[in-house]
């Protein structure tokens, strides 16, 4: 079997697992964004804070993917709870750390000038700092999401959703007729994916960075 | 108030009135009590006791330099820096413990470099006051519209372009346009001409002081140029290390009556000089002198040349506008020809122009004199270096009087002070003026 008449023939349950790898890195990107973002809103301004955050993400960082979801397995058992902390966790690191440089690389005759005309703290943040900030954070993201979307296939070693099971279930049956075929079709398909991913990043960057900004 | 004049602030054109402009001053009082500011860990305070009244409508000028406090300073009467001690009173309501969110929105501010969010287009960059305040949408627009056309920025043009888009020069109008947009009384200043081209700040300083014919605000500017001070301030405070203040009165008396060293170091050399700068040739008389215009028959240009009291005539065009000087002899060497006879008229300076401009002129004419022109570059008058030289003798000596008298009225007013001190309060008010 020819690896195109492979992906004919199981082309129901590869784009099964293709929607559920993409929904998965997409959910735990939206849920690392908004934590990572905190994280950066709540500790830019203390210099050790920052610095704690952006040591102890990447610290999560050193640890092997394998070895991490095999510690959660006994935490929080199989199946989607390990593989959404995983990511989550992942993620964290490159949005975290660009959220604080964004945040601090703020000119601060801006942020002198936004409190001077009168801007509450609140105003100052989500008027001023994160849209001046949000383009280093848009590259952390989209670097995250890259990130995860290869430490999402070892989240099938927990039973996770997503192509990581194509590229399991070939490497377990190596040397069978369809080994090769699997793990080539679940990697391509992450592959594909990632682009994909990209391009809307590209596009969300179009829409939502304002033209005074735009490099 | 017999105040020595304040400043004529008069390099706005048409302002036909030296002095204080007659408008209604819609700006604020702000009083300045104590005003202390201690950094931790630092003994010496970086503000010291700032004893300051400044009145409605008037632009006072803080200028010292730098790390003298001065900013420091100002940031404390919108509270982007908390005093540690002392009152800060805007018409009489004391602001120093209220919400300074609040105090902030009816506080103009302009910075250095304009302080433009540069995420926004220019229209969203004014508006952002009005918007903060609760102006609804009709309002804030129109007012985006007035003050970009206040600022001399067609509202067409600028309104949808983002800061990158504008010059340094139009970047700092539309700062000003921010900090007016909601018709705050008060306007602080951080050096906002600073990082513009010196032709630039020239015409910014010159809208400035037309603005603030037309509004009245009370302005706080804040520079370490004494020139900038000269012209724009109705006062100026010199200051020196911890905000002292040096001396706080009109450019004249600063210049001609400096308070001492450090006053008269900051001033620089040429006070007199700069004291040109604050007249204007309207201020000085101007001569008449005999002239003809070029369809006048020769004869009758011979007879004035040979009547008058002078030996020369000046020659207008048909506009009469001043063409060439002629003297007795030219007519003669030049065998009758109107063509080739005199000199031409290389410069004129109008009504409008200050006397150090005039003095310019007179010194690079071979006879040491230039002609004053009217709005369309008609004849007027003519200034020569006799009247500049008494002019601005007279002026020098009537700003000493003005300065002496003024002293007296401090000391008088200081020993008042102390009586009351030391019949009424306990001692250990704070120097002031120290």
């Amino acid at each position: 079997m020819t690896f195109w008449e492979y992906v004919g023939s199981r082309h129901e349950q590869l784009l099964a697992d293709t929607y559920q790898h993409a929904s998965a890195v997409f959910q735990c990107m939206v849920v690392a964004t908004l934590i990572g973002v905190a994280i950066g809103v709540l500790t830019y301004r203390s210099e050790w804070a920052g610095n704690l955050a952006v040591t102890a993400t990447a610290t999560v960082l050193t640890v092997p993917s394998l070895a991490l979801i095999g510690l959660l397995i006994p935490v929080t058992g199989l199946g989607v709870a390990p593989t959404v902390t995983a990511l989550v966790l992942y993620g964290l690191l490159p949005i975290v750390r660009n959220a604080i440089v964004g945040l601090r690389g703020v000119d601060p005759s801006l942020v002198d000038a936004a409190t001077g005309i009168g801007m509450s703290r609140f105003a100052r943040l989500f008027r001023v700092e994160l849209p001046l900030a949000w383009p280093p954070i848009l590259t952390g993201i989209r670097v995250a999401t890259q990130m995860l979307m290869g430490i999402a296939a070892i989240a099938a070693y927990a039973s996770g959703p997503g192509l990581g099971n194509e590229i399991f279930r070939g490497i377990s049956s190596l040397g069978s007729a369809n080994a090769l075929n699997q793990v080539l079709a679940g990697t391509l398909g992450i592959i594909v994916l990632a682009l994909l991913f990209d391009a809307a990043y590209v596009l969300i960057g179009r829409l939502t960075i304002p033209r005074g900004i735009r490099a | 108030m017999p105040e020595p004049t304040p400043a004529p602030s008069g390099a706005s054109p048409g302002a036909a009135t030296a002095g204080k402009p007659a408008g209604k001053p819609s700006g604020a009082t702000i009083e300045l009590e104590n005003l202390t500011k201690r950094y931790p860990g630092n003994p010496t305070p970086a503000v010291d006791c700032v004893n300051m009244e400044i009145k409605a409508g008037e632009l006072v000028v803080f200028v010292g330099p730098s790390g003298c406090g001065k900013t420091t300073t100002m940031k404390m009467i919108n509270r982007l820096i908390e005093p540690t001690s002392g009152r800060i009173r805007i018409d009489d309501e004391d602001v120093t413990d209220m919400d300074p969110v609040k105090l902030r929105r009816k506080i103009g501010y302009a910075i250095q470099s304009s302080g433009l969010f540069p995420h926004m287009t220019v229209a969203q960059n004014i508006a952002l006051v009005p918007r903060m305040t609760g102006w609804p949408k009709g309002r804030t627009d129109a007012r985006v519209e007035e003050m970009l056309d206040l600022v001399g920025l067609d509202p067409g043009e600028f309104r949808g372009r983002y800061p990158r888009q504008l010059s340094g020069g139009q970047q700092q109008r539309v700062g000003v346009a921010r900090a007016l947009a909601a018709d705050p009384p008060v306007l602080l200043m951080d050096e906002p001409f600073g990082a513009v081209d010196p032709i630039t700040r020239d015409h910014l300083q010159d809208e400035l002081i037309r603005l603030q014919h037309e509004l009245h605000k009370t302005i706080v500017f804040v520079t370490h140029d004494f020139d900038e001070a000269i012209k724009l301030g109705d006062r100026i405070a010199v200051l020196r290390e911890r905000s002292h203040i040096a001396q706080f009165d009109t450019p004249e008396a600063i210049l001609t009556n400096p308070a001492d060293d450090f006053v008269s170091g900051f001033v620089g050399a040429g006070a007199a000089l700069k004291r040109l700068n604050l007249t204007r040739v309207r201020d000085v008389e101007i001569v008449d002198v005999p002239t003809a215009t070029v369809d006048d028959p020769l004869q009758s240009i011979f007879d004035k040349l040979r009547a008058g009291t002078t030996n020369e005539v000046l020659l207008l065009d048909r506009h009469r506008r001043p063409y060439k000087w002629l003297r007795r002899g030219d007519l003669m060497r030049a065998r009758g020809s109107l063509a080739r006879a005199g000199t031409l008229v290389h410069d004129t300076v109008t009504r409008d122009a200050t006397l150090r401009d005039a003095l310019e002129a007179v010194l690079t004419d071979n006879a040491g004199r230039v002609a004053v022109t009217g709005r369309r570059g008609e004849y007027e008058g003519v200034v020569d270096m006799e009247t500049l030289m008494n002019s601005v003798h007279e002026l020098l000596e009537e700003d000493r009087l003005d300065a002496v008298e003024h002293q007296h009225r401090l000391e008088e007013q200081r020993s008042q002070q102390t009586r009351q001190e030391q019949e009424g309060m306990p001692p250990g008010e704070p120097e002031d003026l120290s």
